[in-house]
């Protein structure tokens, strides 16, 4: 579990739309960029947060600009946590398999890549209901 | 925010997509449109040049996985080329380079298609 006792260093709430996924990855960024963090590092975190949105705007939304996505990171000098939050539908894409390139490729299709790969890029991914209408993905970035 | 820019220019029989900036779930439907005209054009031999391309996320690379075999299945294909490390270790962390190749220069891409064409 997270202790309570971590300072939020900040918060965004946009709306679900894929045009916010360039102020999403800006975010992110400026606030990782100076707490001295490794590049390497920064850019596997905007990526798996690119993709956890995506998936809410998709899944969770269902493309409805009307939704809202509120990112909160946290960070001490040993990780960065990403908690985001969304209203949409519940889903979980924990359950989904590790996609299959040939067969996916063959039936024309490219989808399922996203979770797949925010689980390479972060040290741990957290689906969980946390009210009765919140979802959570939760990201940790161990920095050591 | 449209930093997102694709262009196709023909080189021979080959078709050259050239894209600039970020490639995510945002700008993925411009790429799509493109591979949409090449096939409309019966363009199925394609070189993609990641040169100025900054930035990819799943989104992007789905893409080519939708339309791949149907450039395979005519006797085309997607190769890559001039892609930056921090993109291809993408590409390579879900394993794409079984299924696709890869080159350091847009020329090496065009070749294969080339000596393809004469074999």
């Amino acid at each position: 579990m997270i202790p309570n006792n971590q300072k939020i260093i900040n918060e965004l709430v946009v709306k679900s739309t894929t045009d916010n996924l360039a102020t999403i990855r800006k975010f992110i960024r400026e606030n990782t960029s100076s707490s001295g963090v490794d590049e390497d590092a920064i850019s596997k975190i905007i990526l798996a947060v690119d993709e956890a949105c995506t998936n809410i705007i998709k899944h969770a939304y269902k493309y409805s600009p009307e939704g809202e996505i509120t990112i909160k990171l946290q960070s001490d000098n040993k990780k960065i946590i990403i908690k985001i939050i969304d209203e949409g539908k519940n889903f979980n894409p924990e359950l989904i398999p590790e996609p299959d390139l040939k067969r996916l490729q063959k039936e024309h299709k490219g989808g399922g890549l996203g979770m797949f790969l925010m689980k390479k890029l972060m040290d741990k991914v957290e689906y969980s209901n946390i009210s009765h209408n919140r979802n959570q993905v939760l990201l940790v970035k161990y920095l050591i | 925010m449209a930093d997102f820019n694709v262009t196709t220019r023909g080189v021979g029989p080959v078709r050259v997509i050239d894209l600039k900036g970020y490639l995510d779930a945002h700008t993925a439907p411009e790429l799509e449109q493109e591979f949409n005209k090449l096939i409309d054009h019966n363009d199925y031999k394609v070189v993609v040049n990641f040169d100025e391309l900054k930035y990819i996320s799943s989104a992007g690379l789905g893409v080519f996985m939708a339309y791949v075999e149907t450039m395979r299945e005519n006797k085309g294909d997607i190769k890559f080329s001039n892609m930056q490390d921090d993109v291809f270790n993408i590409f390579d962390l879900l394993g794409f380079p079984v299924l696709y190749e890869f080159f350091k220069d847009e020329k090496e891409a065009i070749e294969k298609f080339n000596q393809k064409e004469k074999s």
